[in-house]
């Protein structure tokens, strides 16, 4: 009896471990031969949750990145050398994120990964890439430890990984806005802290927490949630039991829009407000009417304001692509358009002749870190960390059932 | 302000749906002593099933015109599946070692979620679910709004219900003979067949009322909604007693108060900041369920499952 049940239960495993494997392998020999010849053909890789949670964002990074990857054919940006895109989905877990990096890492015409979104992700990455010496730029990872170590608050900032860059700016200046834009514009006095113990979530509502005191605010209490709650009932009780006049949430619209949705039915009349994971139609869509005058912070200058992305934003909507382009779509654009000019580079370098193997990628991480040119989203340049040296921010309001730019400015005052 | 009552409450409401999703696991254990780790994705389906009703309805339909329809709609796709699940996926295993049932019902919760992923229009993402209506009353110092309203009635009105049809009907009284000997049941001439499919199809259509519940409740439902709210509602079964109709009610409120209050009060108590708020309710509710099987085994109102687990 026993015997025979174990039986079924490792022949089951051995099948699911079969098709899984043969899934692996079929990403992989999709690799044609780079080097010689008259047309290369190079591949971006993408690593984004491109279903189930988060998914509105990651599609914005993936088609964001295409359409940066068509452009670069259309105008020849690199002669000789057609790009393609190859899209993996993380489903927002850390797990999978290392998985798709190794894949990534193991197909030889990769040059560079763009993403991913979350920043607990990008932690499971940096380290394979890093190995592989294959440059990753995430157009939305904010969590200031991804560039400048554990002990960046201290002042200690040490870059972990040489290989990491990103376009988007830290919460330092994420959180550290929102806390000015909340005491001095809207004279907000107690706040009410909340995160999702994420690497994204619990370092920003912690960064707000700290600027809002500094200014003068109070906290009026805070807790944490984990992802994937939906009921808040107790959550809301002791929000409105603790006379807060906001709400800060760290971490992804799927909770904040059930948040904000159940604060406001239990009868406490208080904006949320919340960073760059929480703005997205979707939050708007789910929470519905009672979303009005909430708040969120995102890195950048709108797209739609933005006379260079333009004609992004036009070919997106031509192609009907999904997902939201207007957080991060400009980031992933210019993110792939940075591995793209510095593939350019580094074939001008060495005579206009591709090197090979490991060596491309190393020249290509080099060159990444030089990178300086206009982007759609504004100058594409990084600091010593690789860090983006654009650090334009923008607060967005719930008007009317639309985001809405109600502030856009250059944070100037480092956490510290 | 005192908030132990809206607390309370909280948890009533919490507890009261957990309740509503156990009782199909206890139902079927106790019958046929196969935990229906399936059980969430019914529930989840029968959540789709009444959006589909209410997105096929004219727009300009009340709600509580649409309500019962809804119901209806979504208890009869949950009550399929149940019941489909039954006939072509565990009586094929009965008499089969308890491993091979229990794997099928894994493997039939994930191809559940994935079809309905796959193949219900824009289901990918959460999808609004309609609500009972806007604003919300004040008792007191207690507020809640139609959809917990509808969530009380019908948890009262299910569970009374139940309590009749066990013990009064027919049907009911050849359930519980089943319960007890299935083999000595079918000698004194009850189809036991039939009596398993009924167990199903009560724990699809409660299931489908709970879902109908969450999604007035919360505005919205997903695929992946069935996981967490089954494995909660097991957690309901096992903590009131396996295979015990009213002990799955009982857990489910005992267990919803208790996620609420642990994580509404514990932070307040000194030293204890650290262990408390809502990222610890899962936490502490594990832990008296813990509690609870040590004191009691047979959970809080079982009677008869050490013999049989």
């Amino acid at each position: 009896m026993r015997q025979r049940s174990l039986l079924i239960l490792t022949s089951v495993l051995t099948t699911g471990a079969l098709s899984l494997t043969a899934c692996g392998s079929r990403d992989d020999d999709g690799g044609d031969n780079s080097g010689d010849g008259e047309s290369t053909t190079l591949t971006i890789g993408v690593d984004a949750p491109l279903s189930g949670e988060n998914s509105a964002t990651g599609l914005g990074i993936q088609y964001g990145s295409q359409i940066a990857v068509d452009d670069a054919n259309k105008k020849n940006l690199v002669p000789g050398v057609t790009f393609k895109l190859k899209a993996l989905d993380d489903k927002a877990q850390p797990a999978t994120g290392q998985q798709n990096a190794s894949a990534l890492v193991g197909d030889k015409t990769v040059v560079g990964a763009v993403g991913p979104l979350n920043s607990g992700v990008a932690q499971s990455m940096q380290q394979v890439f890093n190995a592989a010496n294959l440059v990753q730029i995430s157009p939305s990872n904010t969590a200031p430890e991804l560039t400048q170590g554990k002990n960046w608050q201290s002042g200690d900032k040490k870059r972990p990984y040489a290989s990491y860059f990103r376009t988007a700016t830290t919460d330092a200046n994420q959180g550290g806005f929102a806390a000015a834009y909340a005491v001095k514009d809207l004279k907000k006095k107690r706040v009410f802290v909340v995160d999702d113990k994420q690497a994204y979530g619990a370092g920003l509502a912690k960064i707000f927490k700290e600027q809002f005191v500094k200014l003068g605010g109070k906290a009026a209490g805070t807790d944490h949630v984990n992802t994937g709650d939906k009921d808040f009932g107790s959550l809301v009780t002791k929000i409105k039991n603790s006379k807060a006049d906001m709400v800060y949430y760290g971490g992804q619209y799927d909770e904040s829009q059930l948040i904000t949705k159940q604060l406001k039915e239990a009868g406490a009349k208080i904006p949320l407000m919340g960073g760059d994971g929480m703005f997205t139609p979707t939050y708007i869509k789910t929470a519905g009417k009672v979303s009005e005058g909430d708040l969120a912070t995102s890195v950048g200058v709108p797209a739609d304001t933005l006379p260079s992305a333009q004609d992004f934003i036009k070919t997106y909507k031509a192609k009907k692509y999904k997902g939201d382009y207007g957080t991060y779509g400009g980031y992933s654009y210019d993110g792939a358009t940075a591995i793209i000019k510095a593939v350019g580079a580094v074939k001008d370098a060495n005579g206009g002749k591709l090197p090979t193997g490991d060596e491309l990628r190393k020249k290509v991480l080099e060159a990444v870190g030089k990178s300086n040119f206009d982007g759609i989203t504004g100058t594409v340049a990084f600091d010593k960390y690789g860090d983006t040296t654009n650090k334009q921010l923008t607060v967005y309001q719930v008007t009317k059932g639309e985001w809405k730019a109600v502030k856009t400015d250059e944070y100037t005052g480092e956490a510290n | 302000m005192n908030t132990l009552p809206q607390q309370l409450a909280n948890g009533l409401l919490l507890g009261s749906m957990y309740g509503l999703i156990a009782i199909g696991y206890t139902m079927v254990y106790g019958i046929v002593q196969l935990i229906n780790f399936a059980h969430g994705e019914i529930f989840m389906t029968g959540g789709f099933g009444a959006l589909s009703v209410y997105l096929i309805l004219p727009d300009s339909i009340n709600i509580w015109v649409a309500l019962p329809l809804m119901l209806i709609g979504g208890g009869l796709v949950a009550v399929l599946i149940a019941v489909g699940a039954e006939r072509f996926a565990y009586r094929p295993l009965r008499g089969a070692p308890r491993l091979a049932p229990l794997i099928t019902a894994i493997g039939l919760s994930l191809a559940l979620q994935e079809a309905i992923r796959n193949f219900y229009p824009q289901a990918d993402k959460p999808r609004v679910f309609p609500e009972l209506g806007e604003g919300s009353y004040e008792i007191g110092s207690i507020t809640f709004k139609n959809a917990d309203l509808f969530l009380i009635v019908a948890a009262v009105v299910c569970m009374t219900g139940l309590a009749f049809f066990v013990r009064r009907s027919r049907t009911g009284r050849a359930m519980q003979a089943t319960a007890q000997d299935p083999d000595t049941a079918q000698l004194m001439g009850i189809d036991t067949n039939r009596i398993i499919v009924i167990a199903f199809a009560i724990g699809g259509f409660f299931a489908a009322v709970a879902s109908v519940a969450y999604g007035a409740k919360y505005g919205h439902v997903e695929y992946r909604m069935g996981f967490l709210m089954g494995l909660k509602a097991f957690t309901a079964a096992v903590l009131g007693g396996i295979g015990n109709i009213y002990g799955a009610m009982v857990g489910g409120l005992v267990l919803g108060i208790a996620e609420v209050t642990a994580s509404a009060y514990i932070d307040g108590i000194p030293g204890m900041g650290e262990f408390g708020g809502s990222s610890w309710a899962n936490v502490w509710a594990f832990c008296l369920l813990i509690l609870v099987l040590l004191v009691r085994p047979q959970g809080l109102l079982g009677e008869r499952v050490a013999d049989r687990a």
